[in-house]
């Protein structure tokens, strides 16, 4: 069945169990992804996937809801029959409806759809690409990590009220992760990943470079005195803190109350005025675009933040309500419908005179710790309470030397954080979750073996 | 018993499904496969949520689906798919086969099913008395009803999920297995605020196979110990970070095994030559008061299993004796690329992944010392209460969060702290777990890995670290 026709067998379905008001959000996939280990092929997998999740309103206007991967006749019948059971523990205090938006024009950008390459064109790219990480230092023993994928789907949503989205899209992936290793030193491991619309629209050979370069950067390493730095943020670090705690602009949690905003934070300044950060899953760079959300709601470009003070939120239809003001495009299906950002635009605002503009991660000669990867988000962020304490890769430079920090975390608050950023860079990168330049930050702690 | 000897073009849950499996597997054999492993799998999940005094999500799913693994040699195809019909599958098989590129003309022996071994028949009983939705809110709200204790709590809530499977494994070999596991989950997770200052307590529970254990659960005493935890971290201060002595408490404290070494025993790490035991089989890599165990055959447990996700019965793994190495955690692939023997513990969230060498209950066995000889050992120190998440990196540094900490000075725990992290390399921390307490507790959680999320246990006594870095402020 294509995603008209299941949409017919949902609305006869409904109209057969006598249910008015539903709509549904699916997404259908195809798979392909190999692995290598030294030459030879290690796994190779292949997966046709279907998920659907559909919402009924039973008569008392409550929602429930049911996810399956049964898109059979009888699936469809089952979902809807779970889904109306469900209805009895809808939410009485926060009613869900459908977006406002749905039925808006959506933005649909150049689809850029490729047609898939093959497994054995996949194991042949990735075989190639160890070799030359492999080649590319004598100390680089092993790509233990490593991966070449390319994933076809499509995604839609109806509603009984006449709405229907849906677009096709491609994407691959290439990630790999180097270990070095030399005598008497601990190893190290370092990598890059790469995305595209196709497996020809990744630059292949410079995720090999990213890979090669960044793991030899640290092989010569030392361990830190624990004490506060000046700090240097990469583009995808500072994504990474920006993203974890993205619930200050986030309505949901807002509500939830696990956000350090309130209803009220609107024009909280946060930060220097030379801050301007963007929710813009549209962006042409972004590869996993979507042009509407789980509620059918278009995407669009959104202010977060505006000269350093709070400038919106992001919502679903029901906080977006809540909140008196329209859907954002940030939804996703779900019986409490979660709100989440898409991807993430830092860049300076043309109100820079407070910045220490000599701040540059490339010519600046002082003291300072540059930070290039934050791990173990999931364990080291607490955004309710506005705190972090991650472990990172990244270097000290002193005395216009740069080592490599063996092993170490930074901590610190979010607020002090945003309300110390000291520069921020001109020149943005673009990474695999938003674009950014470098920020600086003043007295964060480190935490060292030294 | 009609339906059995049926003979079908699809695969039906509760029935015989043996024909139609020796077909599919003869033909991947007649393709030129080494191995071929069917895993076919329904499930049925539900989760609750309650906020504040009401219930806020109720999302019942359910799916079918079918994973099939084909080896040649040492590598391994792997295709899944949602189409359980013959068709559906032999397409599934064929393209494992292309994918793998087989041309030679070798064949395999494939001498049909063996009889089939159904560990579902003694839990086909219970499966009427999982709790209902109506009854599983009913008691969620209680719970959150018990954590509204004062007024600096802004939040409450209490979550459940139940889930649900249905596996038939066959493979080459012979292996013909089904079973249903079930397994729920409860928690409870508050936010405290007073002025400036915030804090959270969270506490989550677990069984796998028990359907009355959410019944049994006592949420007054999780809601106590929540509201406490909560409260004693609200006007905490940061840690200064350093070397220090520590203190691990028990239960979710054995976390720090799990991630920090537990991983590192497991054959995927030898096949990435990731990890630094791989040579180390029958050496000390531990202090010698340390015994590490990892089975999957503890009643009830979240991590226990009948049968793992390759046809095998868990067996009771000693990893770790008195400091020496003994096992790794072996799975298929495991066995075939590093030679170690599978331990029952080829693991999968679901049909959509390959199995892959995972832990089931892991913990490290009670010592003889009390937790009050640990904390008096020590003059300047940390105590570790509660721990959150942790991970291992790729040369295997961890990293772990602590939730709840409070300082020791001269062997007693003084005032809480906050912001603490545990960080290290499992090779330079085992041999300075020096003391170990006398009261093993076991906990639930969820393990990420290369085969998606598993439920898994982790445990131990209180222990003692004679220095660690402690990430602070």
């Amino acid at each position: 069945m294509d995603s008209r026709e299941i949409t017919t067998q949902i609305s006869k379905a409904a109209d057969f169990l006598n249910l008015k008001k539903w709509d549904y959000g699916a997404s259908f996939s195809n798979d392909y992804s190999v692995q290598v280990d030294k030459g030879e092929a290690k796994q190779l997998k292949a997966s046709q996937k279907q998920i659907l999740t559909l919402r009924v309103w039973n008569e008392s206007n409550l929602v429930g809801i049911t996810t399956t991967s049964d898109i059979s006749e009888s699936g469809i019948k089952k979902a809807l029959n779970q889904a109306n059971i469900a209805s009895d523990f809808g939410n009485k205090n926060e009613r869900t409806e459908f977006s406002p938006l749905a039925k808006d024009p959506i933005e649909v950008k150049d689809a850029k759809k490729r047609n898939p390459v093959g497994i054995k064109k996949l194991l042949t790219l990735l075989r190639e690409a160890e070799v030359k990480l492999l080649e590319s230092h004598k100390s680089i023993k092993s790509v233990p990590y490593n991966g070449l994928s390319e994933s076809f789907y499509e995604r839609v949503y109806a509603n009984s009220d006449g709405a229907f989205r849906s677009y096709t899209k491609s994407q691959a992936a290439l990630y790999l992760y180097a270990r070095a290793e030399e005598k008497n030193k601990k190893p190290r491991s370092s990598g890059s990943v790469k995305l595209g619309y196709g497996v020809e629209d990744i630059d292949i050979e410079s995720c090999i470079k990213d890979a090669s370069n960044k793991t030899i950067s640290h092989l010569n390493y030392s361990s830190i005195k624990t004490d506060k730095y000046l700090i240097c943020f990469s583009p995808e670090s500072f994504l990474t803190i920006i993203n974890a705690f993205s619930s200050m602009f986030n309505a949901r949690s807002i509500l939830d109350g696990v956000s350090l905003s309130n209803k009220n934070s609107i024009g909280e300044k946060l930060s220097t005025e030379a801050l301007n950060i963007y929710d813009d899953g549209l962006h042409e760079k972004n590869i996993s675009s979507s042009p509407f959300d789980g509620e059918g709601t278009p995407t669009k470009k959104l202010c977060l933040i505006n000269k350093g003070r709070i400038e919106n939120f992001i919502h679903s239809e029901s906080t977006a309500r809540i909140f008196k003001t329209i859907p954002t495009g940030h939804a996703g299906l779900g019986s409490k419908v979660s709100v989440s950002p898409d991807w993430i635009v830092v860049e300076k605002s043309k109100e820079y005179s407070d910045l220490k503009t000599s701040l540059d991660h490339s010519t600046y000669e002082g003291e300072f710790v540059y930070i290039e990867e934050l791990n173990a988000i999931h364990a080291g962020v607490r955004a309710s309470q506005g705190s972090f304490s991650l472990p990172f890769d990244g270097w000290l430079y002193k005395n216009g030397k740069k080592i490599s920090i063996e092993s170490a975390t930074v901590a610190g608050d979010i607020k002090y954080l945003l309300k110390n950023i000291v520069n921020i860079e001109s020149s943005q990168e673009v990474t695999t979750s938003g674009i950014s330049p470098h920020i600086w930050v003043d007295e964060l702690s480190i935490t060292g073996d030294a | 018993m009609l339906s059995s000897q049926i003979k079908s073009n699809e695969i039906i849950f509760g029935s015989c499904n043996k024909d139609l499996l020796e077909e599919i597997i003869f033909y991947g054999i007649g393709l030129g496969a080494d191995f071929i492993e069917i895993f076919i799998e329904n499930t049925d999940n539900s989760s609750v949520l309650a906020e504040e005094d009401f219930i806020t999500s109720v999302s019942p799913s359910f799916g079918r689906g079918a994973g099939i693994r084909i080896f040649k040699g040492t590598k391994d195809g792997f295709v899944s798919t949602n189409d359980l019909t013959k068709h559906g599958l032999m397409r599934s098989v064929s393209q494992a086969i292309e994918m793998l590129d087989i041309t030679d003309n070798k064949r395999e022996v494939f001498n049909g099913l063996n009889k089939h071994r159904d560990y579902s028949l003694s839990k086909k009983k219970w499966i009427n008395e999982v709790p209902s939705i109506h009854e599983i809110s009913e008691k969620l709200l209680v719970s959150t009803k018990s954590l509204k204790k004062n007024n600096k709590i802004i939040t409450r809530k209490g979550s459940y999920s139940r889930n649900l499977q249905e596996v038939i494994i066959a493979s080459s070999d012979g292996t013909y297995v089904s079973d249903i596991r079930l397994h729920q989950t409860v928690g409870l997770n508050v936010i405290a605020s007073d002025a400036q200052y915030r804090s959270s307590g969270s506490r989550r529970f677990g069984s796998s196979g028990m359907p009355n254990e959410f019944r049994l659960w006592d949420h007054e005493k999780a809601a106590n110990d929540v509201f406490e935890s909560s409260m004693n971290m609200l006007y905490a201060d940061y840690v200064d970070a350093g070397q220090m002595p520590v203190v691990l408490a028990n239960k979710f404290g054995g976390v720090i095994f799990h991630e920090a070494c537990g991983h590192l025993l497991e054959t995927t790490q030898i096949e990435r030559g990731t990890t630094p035991f791989e040579n180390k089989l029958n050496e000390k890599i531990a202090h010698e008061s340390v015994t590490a165990i990892d089975e999957g055959i503890s009643e009830g447990s979240f991590g226990s299993l009948s049968v793992d996700d390759e046809g095998m019965e868990p067996e009771k793994s000693v990893l770790i004796k008195d400091g020496i190495l003994k096992k790794f955690i072996s799975d298929r692939a495991g066995e075939l690329r590093t030679g170690h023997k599978r331990t029952g513990s080829g693991r999968r969230q679901n049909y959509s992944f390959a199995a892959a060498s995972r832990m089931r209950n892991t913990y490290i066995a009670k010592g003889e010392h009390s937790k009050e000889d640990l904390i008096n050992s020590i003059s300047d120190g940390l105590y570790c209460k509660s721990m959150g998440g942790g991970s291992v990196g790729a040369t295997g540094q961890f990293n772990f969060a602590v939730e709840e900490g409070y300082l020791i000075k001269n062997g007693k725990l003084t005032s809480p702290v906050k912001g603490a992290t545990l960080i290290g390399e499992a090779k330079e921390v085992m041999p300075k777990i020096s003391m170990c307490g006398n009261d093993l507790e076991l906990a639930p959680g969820f393990c990420g890995s290369i085969s998606g999320s598993v439920n898994v246990t982790v445990g131990q006594p209180h222990i003692k670290v004679d220095s660690i870095t402690v990430g602070g402020r």
